[in-house]
């Protein structure tokens, strides 16, 4: 058996969001990464944003590269569509697929080998030309899937299981997607599901490219002593702004603790996570302050997470190319042929 | 050196202008072969031109044929030399009896001339310094005083090439005078100085018709626009980028909601070849017709996609305008060099369909079609052009269109087939037997028909599985895909000689023109050869037949390893023997004369050694 279905039973008691619909509609296949993997807690938030959200699970495409990261698609929203494309080229393919049809949600989900490394360019580019989507980084600073190499998002001086020593500098794909212009940017920690859901929620809300790093443990080759992106190293290394209010014209989404106190948050697999949230006075439609803010606390080796940075007034790429409202993909030769009587006078100019 | 007799010739010469890259010629050129359409006598253009954008030599080439031969001729019977940079090599390439043309200004050497040709010199350099004065448009006005010239000389009617100069400067009435008035400088100053006409004259015809004039690569990405492409994307690469450029251009025309005047297209311009092919990749998945343009390298950036194409089967259109290589080879030159990389393209056991235009309307026909083949067969098509067809004026018959043509988007799954009752969907369940599965659009229904695209491995419905079994029988399918593709691909078309012939002839694309001449020279020469021209990969069932039923066929192919022999060979399982490879490759157009030398040659040879050994 190469694939596991999840049985399609459903507890009558279920409770349902506002479509109808429980969490098992937005569920998937049972995962087949290691128990206890940072990746799945970001699957289970991602369920829970979409069923908060009462999105209707067919209305997403799901798209992603190549990497353990890559394969979580098929674990999320059995009943849309997804494409796990090659390693490093989620982007492209989730612009192509935007520009056929603007009426679905986009998620794309990709690794820090996949978006930091093969796929930086294509990373960048898309930010840059503000495709309307959720972009998610399962950030663990590893190759998990080729078993263990560093990534480029792997901090200086970080170690590896085998006990290589990492020169090289980490890419912090947060400050490059505030600088390339993503109008919604974020950063959380996988175990965080309480400041992670909202966080996806608004992405998904947001028009125009919305990106979420999120520090996601690899328990195989990344949560050791040496490590930065294990728990233990990000549970006190974290620092989280929290003005999750800030999106115009939409319910606010808040969590539930106030700035300035410690909130311990348990995982699904049992982790227990100390979030320390600073910064209450945090404003975060200022792209500059965001940026200096994150370098700040970089230098002193803390992980901001938060929402960093949201644009209210943002576009979105087919803001930008002005394209017909109607999907391009339902556009038949009627809309599109422009006949003989066009053909007719494009041969007489050209005689 | 000999006494040699100019060349007399109405109607029947080529002109080769030599200038410098940025000087502005370009219009003055194209207006010549235009003025020469204009007499009702077909003239075939060539863009000469090396890789580099100014300051270096350019030429541009135009064959006036009233024969209507519309492949390279070789040689040059007038070269209007513009460029001293490359004055000896241009001197020296006139066929014996040519004319020289040059800008007398500065008195050259004898030394520099040939005692076998005409030298026709105008000052004019001192005519447009002594009439403008600014630099820009003296640098222009040249142009259109050597233009002119070269009316008086060729005894062009003035008359129709300032009809000419009028629909190009449309409303631009100051534009339109001025350069009247710079013609007429030219060939006043010819006609009281110079004994006119020369040889070399165009008398008026009527052997254009109602044919058109225009590049491959405007009438491919016409085709785009007919065809329904909705999403463009691509990354600069001569000679590929013109196909963006005409089709942003033509949807700019052709393409806007006339209500709200939004646009019912996407052009994006990639970072790379990588995201350009996964933006196309992404656009078809999601039931939009796409495409890219690219050339050779591009290819090589997109092959690992378009094994994803192949293997997720994912409509796809890359049209590839070839260019010589391997690598950066000579970028500005013609070739037909990625047959193999095309048809094999990406790791893996994969075969894709190519389409082979021989000009512009075949282009355009094509470039339509490719999107009704990728959708139905839900894989890449490529669309393989040339840089001798996609980048210069080609005369052809004028494009046609069905109105009432629908777009076929193959076989798509709906939300009320998916609730048919006792339906059972699977991505990769071979209904029909013909090897092409059924798909949905991402959003087509709340509980059904959704599935996982992936290069993985996976059975039947989508589900993955690295089980052998099931990646054999998917394989199997594949090919069988394929097979059905070979009765929807346009058929070869075969032109037996006028005797019957053991002999026959493969030949594609642009290579068409110079092969219809050379047949003629052949038979000349006392040989007959029945001709297949091949139009698309999978080979169709009468290629094989055709090799049959000749003792040998000589493969006429653009590259140096012949790319179509070795597919032919490698596809139909035929004796390698049976087919005899004439090949050219230095990056020129092939002519008619290479062609029936060629061939001749061999030919030949043959009446006097056995087939086996006049083999090497
Ligand atoms: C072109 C190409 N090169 C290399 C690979 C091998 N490969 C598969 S996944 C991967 C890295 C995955 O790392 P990451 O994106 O961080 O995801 P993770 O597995 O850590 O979640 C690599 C290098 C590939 N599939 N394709
Ligand atoms: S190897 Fe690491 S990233 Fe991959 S599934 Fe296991 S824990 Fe997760």
């Amino acid at each position: 058996m190469t694939y596991i279905a999840k049985p399609k039973f459903h507890h009558p008691g279920l409770p349902k969001n506002e479509l109808g619909y429980t969490h098992r509609d937005y569920e998937g296949k049972i995962s087949t990464l290691c128990a206890g993997c940072g990746h799945d807690s970001i699957t289970a938030s991602i369920i829970e944003a979409c069923y908060e959200l009462s999105i209707e699970p067919h209305r997403v495409a799901k798209i992603s590269g190549i990497g353990c990261s890559s394969k979580t698609p098929d674990y999320f929203l059995g009943n849309s569509h997804g494409f796990n494309s090659v390693h490093g080229r989620m982007p492209s393919v989730l612009t192509g697929a935007n520009l056929a049809n603007r009426d679905l949600i986009y998620l794309g989900v990709s690794g820090d080998g996949d978006s930091a490394s093969i796929g930086f360019g294509q990373f960048a580019h898309s930010i840059r030309r503000a495709v309307n989507m959720t972009y998610i980084v399962e950030n663990n600073g590893v190759y998990g899937l080729t078993k263990g190499q560093f990534s480029a998002t792997a901090d200086r001086g970080s170690k590896s299981k085998k006990g290589v020593t990492n020169t090289d500098n980490a890419i912090d794909l947060v400050a490059i997607a505030l600088q390339l212009g993503a109008s919604f940017v974020a950063r959380s920690f996988s175990g965080d599901k309480s400041q992670l859901v909202p966080l996806i929620a608004a992405a998904i809300r947001h028009k125009g490219a919305s990106f979420i790093d999120v520090i996601s443990p690899c328990i195989a080759f990344n949560n050791h002593a040496g490590s930065t992106k294990s728990f233990d190293y990000v549970r006190e290394h974290n620092d989280a702004v929290n003005r999750l209010d800030v999106l115009t014209g939409r319910d606010p989404i808040t969590v539930d603790y106030a700035p300035g106190t410690v909130q311990v948050v348990e995982q699904h697999d049992g982790t227990k996570l100390a979030l320390r949230k600073i910064d209450a006075d945090y404003d975060a439609n200022d792209r500059l302050a965001a940026m200096t803010f994150l370098q700040k606390h970089a230098a002193k080796g803390q992980v901001v997470t938060g929402l960093l940075y949201v644009d209210p007034d943002s576009e979105d790429l087919h803001t930008h190319l002005d394209t017909v409202e109607r999907p391009l993909n339902t556009l038949e030769a009627e809309d599109l042929c422009p006949g003989t009587s066009a053909l007719e006078k494009i041969n007489a100019s050209l005689r | 050196m000999s006494v040699q007799s100019p060349i007399s010739s109405v109607n029947d010469f080529v002109v080769r202008f030599a200038n410098v890259n940025g000087s502005g010629s370009a219009s003055a050129n194209e207006l010549f072969a235009r003025s020469i359409l204009r007499h009702g006598v077909p003239v075939s253009p060539r863009n000469i031109f090396p890789s580099n954008i100014q300051g270096l030599p350019t030429w541009y080439e135009v064959r006036v044929t009233e024969a209507g031969h519309l492949g390279a001729r070789g040689g040059v019977d007038l070269m209007v030399a513009m460029n001293p940079q490359t004055w000896d090599k241009d001197v020296a390439s006139i066929e014996p009896g040519g004319y020289l043309f040059y800008d007398s200004t500065k008195p050259m050497p004898t030394s520099k001339f040939r005692a076998d040709i005409t030298v026709i010199g105008v000052p004019l350099t001192a005519i447009t310094n002594s009439t403008y004065t600014d630099p820009r448009q003296r640098q222009l006005f040249k142009n259109i005083i050597y233009l002119g010239a070269l009316c008086a000389l060729l005894d062009l009617d003035p008359k129709l090439v300032e009809q000419l100069i009028g629909e190009q400067y449309k409303g631009k009435e100051k534009l339109l005078s001025s350069n009247v008035h710079a013609l007429h400088l030219g060939r006043d100053w010819a006609l009281q100085n110079l004994k006119c006409p020369i040889g070399l004259q165009v008398k008026k015809s009527d052997k254009v018709g109602d044919r058109i004039f225009m590049e491959g690569n405007s009438a491919a990405a016409l085709g785009a626009v007919y065809g329904g492409a909705t999403v463009c994307a691509w990354y600069p690469i001569t000679p590929s980028s013109s196909v963006a450029e005409a089709f942003t251009s033509h949807c700019k025309k052709l393409r806007h909601d006339p209500e709200t005047g939004k646009a019912k297209y996407a052009i994006v311009q990639g970072e790379d070849e990588l995201a350009s092919i996964g933006i196309v990749i992404g656009a078809s998945w999601n039931g939009a017709r796409a495409f890219t343009a690219t050339s050779g390298p591009g290819i090589s950036l997109m092959t690992e996609f378009i094994g994803l194409s192949y293997f997720a089967e994912i409509p796809a259109v890359i049209m590839n305008i070839q260019r010589a290589g391997p690598s950066t080879g000579m970028p500005t030159r013609t070739q037909q060099c990625d047959i193999i990389a095309c048809a094999y393209a990406s790791h893996g056991d994969t075969k894709h369909v190519l389409l082979f235009p021989e000009d512009p309307a075949e282009a355009f026909e094509f470039a339509a079609q490719s999107f009704d083949l990728a959708e139905r067969l839900q894989t890449v098509i490529f669309l393989m052009l040339d840089l001798d067809i996609g980048m210069n004026h080609r005369l052809c018959r004028p494009l046609k269109w069905d109105d009432a043509r629908q777009y076929d988007r193959g076989k798509v799954m709906t939300a009320e087939m998916l609730d048919e009752p006792g339906r059972d969907f699977g991505r990769y369940l071979d209904v029909d037997g013909d090897g092409i599965p059924y798909r949905t659009y991402p959003g087509t229904h709340p509980t059904k028909g959704s599935f996982f695209t992936r290069g993985t491995s996976r059975d039947r419905y989508a589900r993955y599985s690295e089980e052998g079994a099931i990646y054999a029988d998917n394989m199997q399918r594949l090919v069988r895909k394929f097979e059905t593709a070979q009765d929807m691909v346009p058929r070869p078309l075969q032109a037996n000689a006028a005797k019957p012939t053991k002999y026959g002839v493969i030949y594609f694309g642009s290579t068409a023109p110079a092969m219809d001449e050379a047949i003629g020279l052949l038979e000349a020469r006392g040989h007959q050869l029945d001709r297949l021209r091949i139009r698309a990969f999978p080979f169709h069932s009468s290629v094989a037949s055709f090799i049959a039923d000749h003792d040998f066929v000589y493969v006429v192919e653009q590259n140096r390893d012949g790319q179509l022999r070795q597919l032919i060979v490698n596809e139909n399982g035929i004796d390698p023997v049976r087919l005899v490879p004439i090949l050219h490759y230095d990056g020129t157009p092939i002519t008619a004369r290479f062609i029936a030398n060629a061939i001749g040659d061999h030919q030949d040879h043959l009446k006097v050694t056995p087939l086996r050994k006049a083999v090497s």
